[in-house]
C-alpha cells in the first residue's frame, strides 16, 4: 500500500469531518433561520467530502476498514486535522472568520488537487470545487458585512482574528513525505502555497479594516496528532453513538 | 447475444428513467442527470448513478428507489454503483425538466456551470415562478436542500426556491 497516499487521504478526510462537525453544531442555533440553514448546508458538503476521502483511504489501506471505522473509531492522536478546524464556534463572527480562513485555503488546495494524476483524487476534487467556491463566496460576503458593520461587529471580528490567525499557518504546512506524493504527480502543489495563501488573507484582512496580528507565532501540531484541548470534547460527542452501540447504523 | 444484452439493458434503463427524485418528485433521476447508465456484465446488473452534491442525503434514498423499481419488475441482485466522474452539473438538466421545475414553483438553474458568476449566483436575475415578475431578490444563498437557494418576489411577495446553477 502507498502509506503516504493513505495518510494524505485521511488528513483531507479529517479536516473535512472536523470542520463539518463544528458547523453542524450550529444546527438549531443560528442567529436567524437562513443562516442556520446555510451553515448546516455547508456542514453537509464537508461531511460528504469527508466520506469520499475516508472511503478512498479505506480502500488504499486494504484492511477492510470502512468510512465509519475511520471517522468514528480512531483515537485522538490518530486524527490529523489542522488545529483551525477544531476551534470552537464562539459567536457568529468567529465562526465566519474561521470559515473564511479555511475556505481560502481549501479552494486553493482543491484547485491543485484537480490536477492530480491520481484519477480518484482528481475526481473528488473536481466534484467538490464548485461547493467550495460557493462556501468561500458565502464566508467572504459575511466577513465584509461584519467587519464593515457596526463598531461592535468590527471589534468582534478583530477579536476573532486575534484568536484564530495563528492557526492559519498550519494549513499550508509542508511535510517531507508529501514531497514524495508531489513527485509522483499524485498531489499537485503550487510553487509556494503558503505565500499564495497569506498574500490573499493578509490583503483581504487589510481591505476589511482588520489588523493582522503578525507578531504571534504560528501554532502547529494537528497534522501530527497533537491537538488543542477542544479535540477531545469533539470526539466524545462525535464518537458517542459508535462507542455506546458498536456497529449501529442509521 | 450482444444484441440481447443491449436490449435488456435498454429495457432496464426504461424502468429506471421513471424513478422520481425523492426531494423534487416532479423530476425523475434521468431528468436530473443522476442516472448515468445500466450495464449487464457477466450476468451482473450494474446501475450507475452520480451524486448531485457530495453530502446529499437523498442519494441513499435514490439507491433504494432504484433497487425497489427493479425488484418490482423481477430484477433482483442489482448493484448500484456511485460514480464521481464526470462530476454532476445542472447543465445536464433538459429544457423540458427546467419547465417542469418552474411549473412546480422552483426557479430553474440559470446560466452555464462553467461560468463562475453563474456558479456563485452573482448577477443571477430570476423570474418569479409564481407570477413571472423579474423583480426578485436573493434571501439566502442556501435553502431547504443542498441544491437550492431562497429568493422572494417583490411583486407578488411570495417566497420561492431557486435550483442553483452547479
Amino acid at each position: 500500500m502507498n502509506q503516504s497516499l493513505f495518510k494524505y487521504s485521511l488528513h483531507l478526510g479529517d479536516n473535512a469531518l472536523i470542520i463539518g462537525h463544528r458547523l453542524s453544531e450550529w444546527c438549531g442555533h443560528g442567529p436567524v433561520l437562513e443562516q442556520d440553514i446555510a451553515l448546516t448546508n455547508i456542514a453537509l458538503d464537508f461531511v460528504g467530502q469527508a466520506r469520499m476521502w475516508f472511503q478512498y483511504a479505506g480502500e488504499i489501506e486494504g484492511k477492510g476498514r470502512t468510512e465509519d471505522d475511520l471517522a468514528y473509531l480512531r483515537l485522538e492522536r490518530d486524527y490529523t486535522n489542522c488545529l483551525l478546524t477544531e476551534q470552537t464556534n464562539g459567536h457568529w463572527g468567529k465562526t465566519i472568520l474561521r470559515q473564511y480562513l479555511y475556505d481560502v485555503y481549501n479552494y486553493q488546495l482543491y484547485e491543485d488537487l484537480m490536477e492530480s494524476q491520481d484519477e480518484r483524487i482528481a475526481a473528488i476534487a473536481v466534484k467538490s470545487i464548485k461547493e467550495i467556491a460557493y462556501h468561500r463566496e458565502f464566508s467572504t460576503d459575511w466577513l465584509y458585512r461584519l467587519s464593515g458593520g457596526t463598531e461592535e461587529s468590527q471589534q468582534k471580528m478583530q477579536e476573532a482574528l486575534d484568536e484564530l490567525y495563528h492557526y492559519a499557518g498550519e494549513l499550508v504546512e509542508h511535510f517531507s513525505w508529501e514531497q514524495e506524493l508531489a513527485q509522483q504527480g499524485l498531489i499537485q502543489r503550487r510553487e509556494n502555497p503558503g505565500e499564495a495563501y497569506f498574500s490573499i488573507i493578509n490583503h483581504e484582512m487589510d481591505r476589511a479594516g482588520l489588523d493582522v496580528p503578525y507578531d504571534r507565532p504560528m501554532q502547529t501540531g494537528g497534522r501530527t496528532g497533537l491537538h488543542t484541548e477542544h479535540m477531545g470534547f469533539i470526539l466524545t460527542e462525535l464518537q458517542y453513538m459508535q462507542r455506546t452501540y458498536p456497529g449501529v447504523e442509521w | 447475444m450482444v444484441t440481447d444484452t443491449t436490449k435488456e439493458e435498454e429495457r432496464i434503463y426504461d424502468i429506471l428513467r421513471k424513478v422520481k427524485d425523492p426531494e423534487i418528485p416532479v423530476l425523475t433521476i434521468e431528468d436530473l442527470g443522476i442516472l448515468r447508465g445500466v450495464s449487464i456484465d457477466n450476468g451482473e446488473l450494474i446501475v450507475k448513478i452520480t451524486p448531485t452534491y457530495n453530502g446529499c442525503p437523498a442519494m441513499d434514498m435514490i439507491r433504494r428507489y432504484v433497487l425497489l423499481a427493479l425488484e418490482e419488475e423481477g430484477y433482483e441482485n442489482a448493484r448500484v454503483e456511485l460514480i464521481l466522474s464526470p462530476a454532476w452539473t445542472t447543465d445536464w438538466i433538459s429544457e423540458e425538466a427546467r419547465q417542469k421545475l418552474k411549473d412546480y414553483g422552483i426557479a430553474p438553474p440559470q446560466g452555464d456551470s462553467r461560468d463562475k458568476r453563474s456558479l456563485l449566483g452573482l448577477d443571477t436575475k430570476l423570474e418569479c415562478p409564481h407570477c413571472g415578475s423579474e423583480d426578485t431578490v436573493l434571501v439566502s444563498h442556501f435553502g431547504s436542500t443542498a441544491c437550492k437557494a431562497q429568493y422572494k418576489c417583490n411583486e407578488c411577495k411570495e417566497p420561492f426556491e431557486y435550483f442553483k446553477c452547479h
